[in-house]
């Protein structure tokens, strides 16, 4: 833990001191990937083997069979988060369109002015109204309800996780690379186990959409968190804070303007996975998307496509002022 | 250096304290060898020796000043003291208590009501205002807030800055910060303050201010401070006794004079050369045995003869308890015998000037131009303990060696 100055000594930091060390790390990785290519070789050493995803000696045999047994395993733990998930976001869903229009109207347009500007809220009153008499009103909803969860359950997952990587230099060399493919893998790849875990529906959108749009969460706590000026921690620490008190008092408050971009971020990814997400039965805006795909309409495609770029509009104007408007303007 | 009637109270005792940075230091500091400098012990072993083999004790209500350029290992030693940094070898008492015993717990009570600190950049948080940066201390004591504001209003007060409360780090000059950096360590009452190069980052004539300021607070609240600086002069100003560190090592503990006067080795020579020495030299170290003194009840004929063995031009005249009487001149002398007096106490009219044993020099020089009378120097009890010839005086604002075994 950050407690005393010691020098960071995560994994990395003392590969990093022993060269020799970390050569051998270097040749282990590696023969590790010769290895598993070798062993899931179909072919038994062959090049060019055929892609054959039934064969036992395939890696694709192989990922298909780890996740039947954890679908089949984990079964009540899946049910468990697809209730939640399912639960928050009916209600939202729900709740939003049981709202008489003009009190959304309101609703997002009081946060626009009050976080932004008052053109940002007449513009937003703009965008909406505009949404609304296009006729996506309920498309429009069912889609908020879908970022609102999953950017909920991302900030519940990825802020906390950005603490603890910004605490121990162990954990962030664990978190990093995971992030790292879960921004690079593409998102049709794990819409697929999403799907066996949850089945078809709007579930398994919102988790495809949190695994793609958790990473700046993540990473943007923890940046803000290490950011913060190194002798206002030791100040904290000489006045005898414990460890919660050194990081709500001191690290979370001047880490907030990064934090906040961090979320404006997560919340952008989650609009851009709105489409993807309708192609596994979520609904919203996505859906007309993929509807008007399948039916090669232009016009009905565009002006869905409209609606979602408004809204991301809408979204990023809200948030992007969210860590700047705080008080006692950042000095340093 | 005047004796203290009691010993004084040892309040941190730091006892052949190391401390090296790297991946593995135990090891480092077995393989160091004691004639090996810091710059072989970074190419044999790649670690950093940050403090080697420190040892001071410090006196309860004492003003401590640790003196270095920058590398020389005094930001960590002052951070060990308060565990900011773990020591990696060695003692570091306070009140008799072992520092690297304590459990996390009994550290933060440490850091919570006995040792406080200051920092060099203020270190304030920017999302609070004065008054909530000045009770952060007490806030995570868990003190409520109306009591918490209350005793930090009454800090912001004592430094200056009342009517600020409400207002922000940023909003205030860089003198005030460190106003409120002080009145946030004053806050929880401490027993001890780390003044980590607490006025270096102010312009010179703000650190005068604040430095003086500094001393006058002091002197109501009696604190034992530890006050680190790479500046001589405010070392020699704020300093009751000064450590030199060079390299992770103390070269010299004493007095400011004792460090001007008696430079321990070249390094600490070259660094009081350019000091004006009038400034911290002080009379104890120029004067010399009263050339001649005589009672009261003496007569002149003796006046005379002492003063013509002597070759001096007059005579300190004392009592039965050897306090300062007043001063005769040989032509005085020659008068009063003329007249027929028998008595010494019967002509004495002139007086010395007197002056204390640890007045600088400085302040002495002044005074001695305005009289054209002897200066005598006198202890506590008024007693005569040596003079200033004016010779003296003048060679030792110059600089020359001239104390010879008048010294205690």
């Amino acid at each position: 833990m950050a407690r005393n100055s010691k020098p960071p000594n995560g994994f990395v930091q003392r590969l990093n001191r022993r060269p020799a060390l970390r050569w051998l790390f270097w040749l282990g990785v590696v023969s590790i990937i010769l290895l598993l290519g070798w062993l899931f070789n179909s072919y038994r050493g062959d090049f060019y083997p055929p892609l054959d995803a039934d064969s036992p000696w395939s890696l694709a045999f192989w990922v298909g069979e780890v996740v039947d047994w954890l679908v089949f395993q984990l079964d009540p733990l899946f049910d468990a988060i697809k209730w939640f998930t399912q639960t928050v976001l009916n209600g939202l869903e729900e709740f939003l369109l049981w709202l008489p229009w003009w009190s959304v109207l309101v609703l997002i347009m009081l946060p626009a002015w009050r976080l932004a500007s008052i053109r940002v809220a007449i513009f937003t009153g703009a965008a909406i109204y505009f949404i609304g008499m296009l006729g996506l009103w309920e498309l429009c909803m069912a889609t908020l309800a879908l970022i609102a969860t999953a950017v909920l359950i991302s900030v519940a997952l990825g802020v906390p996780t950005g603490i603890l990587s910004a605490h121990s230099d162990r954990i962030d060399n664990i978190v990093r690379p995971v992030l790292d493919v879960m921004q690079t893998m593409p998102a049709f790849v794990y819409l697929i186990p999403a799907l066996m875990f949850f089945g078809i529906g709007t579930v398994p959108g919102v988790m495809a959409t949190v695994i793609f749009a958790v990473p700046p969460a993540v990473r943007l706590t923890n940046l803000g968190i290490r950011q913060v000026p190194k002798d206002l921690v030791e100040a904290a620490h000489t006045f005898g804070s414990t460890d919660l008190q050194l990081l709500f008092k001191v690290q979370l408050p001047l880490a907030l303007p990064s934090i906040m971009a961090g979320i404006n971020q997560t919340i952008m990814l989650s609009l851009s996975m709105v489409v993807l997400a309708a192609m596994i039965a979520a609904g919203g805006l996505g859906r007309e998307v993929i509807m008007a795909l399948g039916q090669v309409d232009v016009g009905r495609g565009f002006v869905a496509g409209v609606a979602i770029v408004l809204v991301a509009m809408i979204l990023d104007r809200v948030t992007q002022t969210l860590g700047r408007k705080k008080r006692g303007a950042r000095t340093f | 250096m005047s004796e203290a009637e009691e010993k004084p109270r040892v309040k941190i005792s730091c006892q052949n304290v190391w401390k090296i940075f790297g991946t593995d230091p135990q090891n480092a500091l077995n393989l160091i060898k004691e004639d090996m400098t810091k710059d072989e012990v970074l190419e044999q072993t790649g670690h950093v020796i940050a403090v080697r083999d420190v040892s001071f004790d410090v006196n309860e209500g004492e003003v401590f000043v640790i003196m270095g350029l920058s590398g020389s290992g005094k930001s960590t030693i002052v951070r060990c003291l308060n565990r900011l940094i773990e020591p990696t070898k060695g003692q570091i008492l306070i009140d008799g208590a072992d520092l690297a015993a304590m459990n996390e717990k009994e550290l933060r009570m440490a850091r919570r009501h006995k040792i406080s600190m200051v920092f060099q950049h203020f270190a304030l948080l920017p999302h609070r205002s004065i008054i909530d940066n000045v009770a952060y201390g007490l806030e995570v004591q868990g003190i409520d807030k109306a009591q918490r504001r209350k005793r930090a209003s009454e800090v912001i007060n004592m430094v200056g800055l009342k009517g600020w409360e409400n207002s922000y780090p940023h909003e205030l000059s860089g003198g005030m910060q460190q106003r409120v950096g002080l009145a946030r360590a004053l806050s929880v009452d401490p027993e001890i303050l780390l003044m980590d190069e607490a006025f270096s980052a102010l312009d010179p004539l703000i650190r005068r201010q604040m430095q003086d300021e500094f001393l006058s607070l002091i002197s109501e609240v009696r604190k034992t401070i530890i006050f680190i600086t790479h500046d001589l002069g405010e070392a020699l100003k704020m300093g009751e006794r000064i450590a030199i560190m060079k390299d992770g090592k103390i070269v010299q503990i004493g007095s400011p004079e004792e460090i001007v006067v008696e430079p321990a080795d070249e390094y600490v020579t070259e660094f009081v050369r350019d000091v004006p020495r009038s400034k911290v030299v002080s009379v104890r170290n120029i004067m010399k045995e009263p050339a001649v003194t005589l009672y009261s009840w003496q007569g002149p004929k003796v006046a005379l003869y002492e003063m013509r063995q002597n070759n001096a031009q007059y005579a300190f005249i004392l009592d039965p308890g050897r306090r300062l009487r007043g001063v005769i001149t040989a032509d005085e002398a020659r008068q009063a015998m003329k007249e027929g007096v028998i008595r010494l106490s019967k002509v004495v009219k002139g007086n010395a000037l007197q002056i204390g044993p640890d007045q600088p020099i400085e302040e002495v020089i002044p005074l001695a131009a305005a009289t054209d009378n002897p200066v005598a120097v006198i202890d506590a009890d008024e007693r005569l303990i040596g003079e200033v010839p004016r010779t003296e005086l003048l060679l030792g604002m110059a600089g020359e060696e001239t104390n010879n075994g008048t010294k205690q």
